[in-house]
């Protein structure tokens, strides 16, 4: 499953979220192929089950919410039961989809499909300094808590605001590092 | 505020997509055509830095935390277009990588979240801004409208998830608009906190994009304006607007009404609920006062942030 290449995947992946989303609940036949067709993927993809099923149900609070607020209106009786099922299905495929393909290999279907070319580039260096940047927020935050004492409410959410300003700075001016190496290495 | 797959049906889906689409197209001619290409790298930084800023819980009373969504702030500092491209891309990503928003339910989220929050939350930041001159004035104006832009976008998405029969909008609407009211607070103080704390960091930066250092483009404002104008009129319009109720008050006065209900007979009626008429206004009336009440804060918050010492 994870060599398969990306592009029938992709493509098989939203074939299925189109047809659950637009077919109507009458048609069990499709929604218990989908479901079959999924489960069979996951035990191909030798994902572990106790993982899919951490992710379908930390991914849920959303739709649990909506379904519960539903199920506890006369209209929405008979509603809450088909959208809990079509999340559901949905949430499943993309789970199983994005655990099985790296990212870089679904800007690579969006380039060949010739998507714009400033949006995949853009995606493309976000996804390689996402973490990054996400390592640095965690290591100012603990350089800020090691450093103060008290927490006073008032000024924390402004040493907080600071982090996240100094975050952008600090994030332009890689920005402008990264636009020399691009350059350097012949880029346009 | 991420809809997930299965919330949205076929049609919504259709129409949603469609006008993202679009809006997301023409934000990237805008900004192919005036972002110099130094700055390309920038909006996959901005966009990188946005998701981690997002991770940045701010503690709220009683053990809650709240955390910056953050459209209005980024148009704030790297103009409307920028911040649609910015905004969108890190939608694709939590789509396709973290599974936060359905695949169907892109174009309804990109709308929402891309193009309301940045464009809509940046056009009154303008409108604020040229009215309040200054950093404080730029302060107000930040915070004033990215509690305008979370509400606005609260109100199109349960337009959206009503026109997909998921949810009736009698519990859609004010469930959505009084917590993202309260949500729209703590966003308003914390992009205008993060705006402070870049200008007084780095005043370069923010130069070219405030309100008095950016020209203003015409194409822009009428582009974003017709799109916004036309989701709000297909998502919200059909359920929260009292034009039928106007037109039958006319149709009435002059005596045709019921020759028109005998040759079209009605949808629904629309008198299911005695008092709709004042619930309508009461609506609007609470949606008034809650802006201005809300002005006054931004005003007070930009007084208390930016003392006048700091003022040029």
């Amino acid at each position: 499953m994870h060599r398969l290449s990306a592009r029938p995947k992709l493509g098989a992946a939203l074939v299925i979220i189109a047809g659950t989303v637009i077919l109507p609940i009458r048609w069990h036949a499709w929604f218990i192929t989908a479901a079959a067709m999924l489960v069979l993927t996951m035990g191909l993809s030798r994902l572990p089950l106790f993982f899919v099923l951490k992710r379908l149900l930390l991914l849920s609070p959303f739709v649990l919410g909506v379904v519960l607020i539903n199920a506890f209106q006369p209209a929405g009786r008979t509603n809450w039961l088909v959208v809990a099922v079509k999340s559901g299905l949905c949430l499943f495929t993309v789970v199983l989809v994005s655990n099985t393909t790296p990212f870089s290999q679904i800007l690579r279907v969006l380039r060949s499909l010739r998507g714009p070319a400033l949006l995949i580039t853009t995606m493309a260096l976000m996804h390689r300094y996402l973490f990054v940047l996400a390592d640095e927020t965690e290591r100012m935050r603990r350089a800020r808590a090691a450093r103060t004492f008290t927490r006073g409410r008032r000024f924390e959410w402004r040493t907080l605001a600071t982090v996240v300003g100094q975050l952008f700075i600090r994030a332009s001016e890689r920005a402008e590092r990264i636009y020399n190496a691009m350059c350097a290495r012949g880029w346009k | 505020m991420h809809i997930p797959d299965g919330f949205i049906d076929g049609k919504t889906a259709v129409v949603t997509g469609v006008i993202s689409a679009v809006g997301v197209g023409f934000a990237l001619r805008q900004v192919q055509r005036e972002l110099p290409p130094r700055k390309v790298p920038l909006l996959g930084l901005a966009a990188a830095f946005l998701f981690a800023a997002q991770m940045v819980n701010f503690p709220v009373a009683g053990g809650t935390s709240g955390h910056l969504v953050g459209g209005t702030l980024v148009a704030a500092l790297l103009g409307p277009s920028a911040a649609v491209v910015v905004v969108t891309t890190i939608l694709i990503v939590q789509c396709f990588l973290f599974q936060d928003g359905g695949v169907t339910a892109l174009g309804a989220n990109i709308f929402n979240m891309a193009i309301i929050n940045s464009a809509a939350g940046y056009a009154v930041y303008r409108l604020v801004g040229r009215w309040l001159k200054g950093l404080r004035g730029q302060v107000t104006a930040i915070g004033f409208a990215a509690w305008c832009a979370t509400v606005l976008a609260a109100i199109c998405c349960a337009g959206q998830l009503t026109w997909s029969g998921t949810i009736p909008w009698s519990v859609a609407f004010p469930a959505m608009t009084t917590v993202h009211m309260l949500i729209g607070i703590g966003e308003g103080l914390i992009s205008a906190l993060v705006f402070l704390a870049v200008s007084s960091a780095r005043p370069d930066l923010i130069a070219e994009t405030t309100p008095t250092g950016r020209p203003q483009r015409l194409g822009e404002l009428v582009g974003y304006g017709l799109l916004i104008t036309l989701g709000i009129a297909v998502f919200v319009a059909p359920f929260a607007c009292s034009w039928p109720d106007g037109l039958d008050s006319v149709a009435e006065k002059f005596g045709f009404s019921h020759k028109t209900m005998a040759v079209l007979p009605a949808p629904a009626p629309d008198y299911q609920i005695p008092g709709i008429h004042w619930a309508v206004g009461a609506t609007a009336m609470a949606g008034v006062i809650g802006c201005l009440v809300v002005f006054g804060l931004a005003l007070l918050m930009g007084r208390w942030l930016v003392p006048k010492l700091k003022e040029p």
